[in-house]
């Protein structure tokens, strides 16, 4: 680890005929760190992280990953890194016990040490009484813990995980984060994209795209705290009244629905939010309650994603 | 009740996405027209131009005309002239040619008495299409014998000899080739699909993110089908001499010395393939628009010497016309490998420029 940096891209970009899928990303990821892509789907990060991993090669920029170029030194890369699909990508026709011993293989693990590994592995995600069985039957919860297991068989010093919770029950997701600050707290880098706040909010540090562009970035507290807007909460019990008079308010930037109430982004300088968006909603006769709030992640979201729509600098 | 109109609504969308889907487009229009061209081309059942050496014993002035008779009826091209009967046999057996013209010395003679055929056309008759055309000859009247012919109740000018199946069977003469449709039907196609099969699945995405090389990818992928290609040569050797009762005069060894050959060319081919093709589907179409210019070109059904030059230029870059020719001649005609090998050296080639293109054209990149 002579490089300050496990991960250090500048401007990279990649693009599909007109459509820019990642637009001038640059990036800085430390060591031992889970990193956190947060994107809505299409936002880039698959794209991102198979550039990373070599396995698309950049239309503009480059990246240094591990101390080495991407998609250069790729060949020495592999057996440094781990990579879990987006889509499952093992093979639904083998065993787990045979998928693992398989990727054991390519990785060229000598033989004890691979029996030994995959032991421990299926014993580390639970799969023991998996272990005879096709990869194609087994539940979300489980093929995830086996793509991990896989993508973790050769201790790769960086784990790059695409959306790995997409197809995972609640308790599963829980788990699954346990085992990834297990890693970490090993000595691992793990890069990690998702679309759900809540898998955000653990990261230690994250990375905010939007259609291809980094729109902010820095640890989850510190995004919530650096928030350019006042967060005022709103419950009432016609929701969608009070929406529709917020949306009349000038200062209102955006309204976003949180379950049973209201979150409103107002621009920093106007002064007394609180009073102004309670006149406005009693005049329109809709009994409320409007408290001032400290930002969310999913605030935070809404507010530098909105910020790109709105700004006219976008080429 | 049975709606006309979403009925319709079905029908225009599948006609929709037919004509987007460009390569089963291409299938709709190229099979027809692939097929009639090539069976145009290739169906002749009267063929020409058969590959023959002379060996003219008599030497005389009439021994000549009756060749240059023979050749200007187009049945035969003379490729070659030879001294015995003997050498004309080891001909036909290393598929240099399919017919050997035999004057004897005593040639004359026979014209004037005019109750024996006058010569011997020794004829490879492993394809009854090229036996059916040299049958033809026979009646090739000569000068000085015309008259006599009347006389003596129509003596043929030559006695034709069949060498190789002289029952006529058409099945001993198919399956030695078949051995080569099936492999290129099978071989091509697997190895096409195993590849594709993964990046359909994304096998392909974690596979190539791993140390693998691309040559260990390739290589571990048709290995295990050099195997199964040798098992079905088996079998159909098998089928074959049991139930078909073909001969099989040849060595086994070289049998499956050329079958390896063969099966090497064809599951290049498939690698080859896989780097095109985008989904399971499309490989095997792909994999039938090469077995059709094979199955059609490559002698196993018409034979080489009838079809067109241009046809003749394409069956030569086709894997199965140089193994039919190796396998019918090992196993029907008795030949070595040494004396049928030449044909081995397009099959190098084409595997090693295959599997070039086939190295360079798969990149471990998903772009
Ligand atoms: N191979 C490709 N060819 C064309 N467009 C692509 C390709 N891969 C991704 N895209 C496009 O790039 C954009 C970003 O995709 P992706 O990186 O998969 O986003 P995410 O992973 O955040 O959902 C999308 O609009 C997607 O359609
Ligand atoms: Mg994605």
């Amino acid at each position: 680890m002579d490089e300050p940096y496990a991960i250090e891209s500048n401007d990279l970009t990649r693009r599909f005929g007109t459509l820019t899928a990642v637009d001038h990303v640059t990036l800085r990821i430390p060591h031992a760190q889970i990193y956190g892509f947060l994107g809505p789907n299409g936002s880039g990060k698959s794209t991102t992280i198979r550039m990373l991993c070599g396995l698309l090669a950049p239309s503009e920029g480059n990246a240094t990953v591990l101390g080495l170029q991407v998609p250069k030194q790729a060949e020495i890369l592999r057996s440094k890194i781990g990579y879990m699909t987006q889509k499952f990508s093992l093979y639904d026709d083998l065993t787990v016990r045979e998928n693992l011993e398989f990727i054991g293989e390519v990785y060229s693990l000598p033989r004890h040490r691979r029996h030994q590994r995959v032991g421990e592995l299926l014993e580390r995600y639970d799969l023991g009484d998996q272990t005879d069985q096709y990869a194609g039957t087994m539940s979300g919860g489980q093929r995830q813990r086996l793509a991990l297991a896989a993508a973790t068989l050769h201790e790769p010093e960086l784990l790059f995980l695409d959306e790995p919770t997409s197809a995972v029950d609640p308790q599963s997701r829980r788990d699954f984060w346990e085992s990834l600050f297990a890693l970490c707290d090993a000595g691992t880098t793990i890069l990690v994209s998702t679309h759900y706040m809540d898998e955000a909010e653990r990261c230690h540090s994250l990375a905010i795209l939007d259609r291809g562009a980094l729109v902010a970035e820095g640890p989850p507290r510190k995004l919530k705290s650096e928030i350019s807007e006042t967060v005022l909460e709103i419950e009432a019990e016609q929701l969608r009244a009070a929406r529709t008079a917020l949306d009349r308010i000038d200062a209102v930037e955006s309204v976003a629905q949180l379950g049973p109430r209201l979150h409103a982004l107002i621009e920093a300088d106007l002064e007394h939010p609180e009073q102004t968006v309670r006149a406005v909603l009693d005049e329109q006769g809709i009994e409320a309650r409007v408290e001032k709030v400290e930002a969310g992640l999913e605030d935070v979201f809404v507010s530098v994603t909105r910020r790109r729509e709105t700004s006219p600098a976008r080429p | 009740m049975i709606s006309i109109s979403r009925g319709t609504a079905i029908a225009r969308k599948e006609l929709r996405q037919l004509l987007r889907d460009r390569l089963t487009f291409g299938m709709i229009i190229g099979i027809p027209l692939l097929q009639m061209t090539l069976f145009g081309y290739a169906i002749n059942t009267d063929v020409r131009h058969l590959r023959a050496a002379v060996a003219d014993q008599a030497g005389t002035q009439r021994s000549r005309m009756l060749v240059a008779d023979a050749e200007a009826s187009q049945v035969i091209d003379v490729v070659d002239h030879v001294d015995t009967a003997q050498q004309l046999r080891a001909r036909l057996r290393d598929g240099s040619i399919h017919v050997g013209v035999l004057i004897p010395r005593d040639f004359e003679r026979r014209i004037q008495d005019g109750s024996r055929v006058a010569a011997q056309l020794l004829v490879d008759g492993s394809d009854p299409l090229i036996l059916q055309s040299a049958l033809g000859l026979r009646a090739l009247p000569v000068a000085g014998r015309e008259r006599r012919n009347r006389r003596f109740g129509g003596m043929q000018t030559f006695e034709v000899r069949a060498y190789y199946n002289p029952e006529r069977r058409s099945e001993v003469q198919i399956i030695p080739g078949l051995i080569g449709v099936i492999l290129t039907m099978t071989m091509v196609l697997f190895t096409a699909v195993a590849i594709v099969r993964e990046r359909e699945r994304g096998n392909l995405e974690l596979l190539i993110t791993t140390p693998v090389r691309t040559i260990e990818l390739m290589t571990g992928k048709i290995v295990p089908y050099i195997g199964i290609g040798l098992i079905q040569v088996t079998l159909v050797l098998l089928v074959g001499s049991i139930l078909f009762r073909v001969p099989i005069r040849g060595e086994l060894s070289d049998i499956y010395l050329a079958a390896l050959a063969f099966i090497m060319a064809s599951l290049s081919f498939g690698l080859l393939i896989s780097t095109f093709a985008r989904s399971q589907f499309q490989a095997a179409q792909m994999t039938l628009f090469f077995f059709l210019p094979s199955i059609l070109l490559s002698g196993f059904m018409f034979p080489y010497d009838g079809m067109p030059r241009p046809a003749q230029w394409i069956a030569e870059v086709l894997p199965l016309t140089h193994f039919v020719r190796m396998i019918r001649g090992i196993i029907l005609r008795g030949a070595s490998i040494g004396e049928v090998g030449a044909e081995a050296i397009p099959l190098a080639i084409f595997f090693a420029a295959t599997l070039a293109l086939a190295l360079t054209r798969f990149r471990k990149r998903l772009d």
